[in-house]
């Protein structure tokens, strides 16, 4: 062989090598996904959209549906987003515009932290300090467990894209003689607004597949929504409890109900791409791709 | 007050008359971090006339310029010393809000930098709106005016709508110019404003800046000596950090008294 086939030769193992590794890291995801359609698909239907659970009954037979656990993971998802995404901002514009000093920097470090935090630790801190001082599971601590685990997310998304906003917009605006805060919220903010939705979405995304921080806090529940002081349902608790049970007929619903939930999930990813698509930034579409 | 002693210091053109005075500079040196970017400057800008600093790259023309408006201090590790006087009163002295100083002394950038997110209406509107001082229907008039002197309305009177940043290069700049009258500042800084520009957008800017010192008092940075020639009345050559030789435009390139001036207009280096 001579050195030129050679070379060439290594040019092609090289890139045989990376495709390679790409069907390896492929074939999982899609066997889950295909997993997921396949035994999943059968049981969606209206009633099994809407109707609360049955108990367990034979083949053939109705056995209810999984509407409390969606209704349960939509009402998490809003009031995280109440309670989260005001204070995940505010601590990025914080970290982004005032944090030139040592606040800044160990707020960073433990930012990042709590963002590889176990979320199991989070459920069990939220139930001690939540659930056992208000004396009941509830939607309001779930909220909190799962605030806990999208703000860090949402803060250094924040940080990211208003670090993208050139510093001649700032100086603009000051030289204006407008105050530090109003350039900010008028300026600032809204010129990374496409960053700051993205990082809201995925963070969103995220918290949608929690599980361990629920089982100590909302618990999980077969009724619909009961109040704010009751237990309540949601998709990855009910997916849960249903693989987990004896019952073929439930362990079918549980198929069911996490295909919903990946299909909830990948509609918030296809907002995110909607959201940076809207104006052509690169920047901020390549934010998205790193905070997944 | 200043001692009339402070005044004599400074190296005004001969015919300075007290009242016309609008800014004065009195021993201002400016630091980055460790680094020493002006030394000790003393100069007077006239009221109701255009003032160009210039001198080769790094000189400090540009940190002059924004120690008149304390946009100096944004800058972290910067710090400065000396006074910088504002009809006759220190702008750095304690009780001084920088933010209201900002108003009074407004800005012209290198590069056209309009709002992105904000149309070409909301871009002059914006000074007015986002310190809270108008709304509402004289806003219309305001803005207008604005654009008109600074010679942009005719072009952008049908297009008030469209992104700030929709239009041409030399119409941004003419827009930031409106965005800084709409606040009616009494002296507008322009930091190299037709750097960024082609020829022909760098005429229109060159009129217009000979034609707002009616209204305003101009001071412009630039390191271009024809453009210092055609539109200032007074010039101001720094180098090195350095105040080397200040006097009206006309003395300074038809007889400068330094030798390091001379070499510099005349293009023998910088």
């Amino acid at each position: 062989m001579t050195s030129y086939t050679y070379r060439k030769f290594k040019n092609r193992l090289f890139f045989v090598l990376c495709l390679g590794c790409v069907i390896i890291a492929v074939v999982p995801l899609v066997s889950i996904l295909f997993e997921v359609i396949a035994r999943g698909a059968p049981q969606l239907s209206l009633q099994f959209l809407t109707q609360p659970p049955q108990p367990p009954s034979l083949p053939g037979q109705p056995a209810g549906g999984i509407g409390p656990a969606i209704q349960g993971t939509l009402i998490l998802i809003v009031l995280t987003s109440l309670i989260g995404i005001p204070i995940g901002v505010m601590s990025g514009v914080f970290l982004a515009e005032y944090g030139n000093n040592k606040y800044a920097a160990v707020t960073r470090t433990i930012n990042d932290v709590l963002t590889e935090f176990p979320s199991i630790v989070v459920g069990i801190t939220v139930f001690l300090a939540v659930v056992l001082s208000l004396g009941h599971f509830s939607p309001i601590a779930g909220a909190v467990a799962l605030s806990f685990i999208l703000i860090p997310i949402v803060a250094r998304t924040t940080e990211e894209s208003l670090k993208l906003v050139p510093n001649s917009t700032r100086e603009a605006s000051l030289a204006l003689g407008v105050r530090r805060w109003r350039t900010i919220v008028s300026v600032v903010l809204p010129e990374a607004g496409s960053g700051l939705v993205t990082g809201s979405l995925l963070a969103v995304a995220r918290i949608a597949g929690e599980t361990a921080p629920l089982i100590m806090t909302i618990l999980g529940s077969q009724y619909f929504f009961q109040g704010f002081n009751q237990p309540m349902d949601a998709l990855p608790l009910r997916i849960w409890r249903d693989v987990t049970s004896p019952y073929p007929s439930q362990i079918a619903q549980g198929w069911g109900a996490a295909l919903v939930l990946i299909l909830v999930v990948l509609s918030l990813n296809i907002g995110v791409r909607v959201a940076t698509a809207r104006r052509s930034n690169g920047a901020h579409a390549r934010l998205g791709e790193i905070r997944k | 007050m200043i001692g009339d002693a402070d005044i004599e210091k400074t190296p005004a053109a001969s015919d300075s008359a007290l009242s016309s005075e609008k800014m004065q500079t009195i021993g201002l040196s400016a630091w980055f971090g460790e680094k020493r970017a002006l030394k000790n400057i003393s100069l007077t800008i006239k009221t109701n006339s255009v003032t160009a600093i210039i001198g080769p790259s790094g000189c400090g023309k540009s940190t002059f310029v924004r120690c008149l408006n304390r946009m100096h201090e944004l800058v972290p590790g910067a710090r400065m010393s000396g006074r910088v006087l504002l009809d006759g009163r220190d702008i750095y002295k304690r009780d001084v809000d920088p933010v209201l100083i900002r108003r009074r002394v407004g800005m012209v950038f290198q590069k056209p930098n309009p709002f992105p997110t904000m149309s070409i209406y909301d871009n002059v509107a914006a000074g007015l709106r986002l310190t809270g001082v108008k709304r509402g229907k004289s806003l219309d008039d305001i803005v207008r005016q604005s654009l008109e002197q600074a010679t942009l309305w005719d072009e952008v009177k049908d297009d008030l709508k469209k992104p700030g940043t929709s239009i041409s290069g030399g119409q941004q700049q003419r827009l930031c110019i409106a965005r800084a009258i709409a606040l009616q500042p009494e002296v507008i800084l322009m930091d190299e404003p037709c750097s960024a520009l082609d020829p022909t957008a760098t005429a229109k800017i060159e009129e217009l800046i000979v034609s707002l010192k009616q209204n305003y008092t101009v001071v412009i940075v630039t390191h271009n000596m024809q453009q210092a020639a055609r539109v200032s009345d007074f010039t101001a050559f720094l180098y090195l950090g350095e105040l080397i030789e200040y006097g009206s435009t006309k003395d300074m390139f038809e007889n400068p008294t330094s030798e390091i001036t001379e070499k510099y207009i005349t293009g023998k280096f910088g």
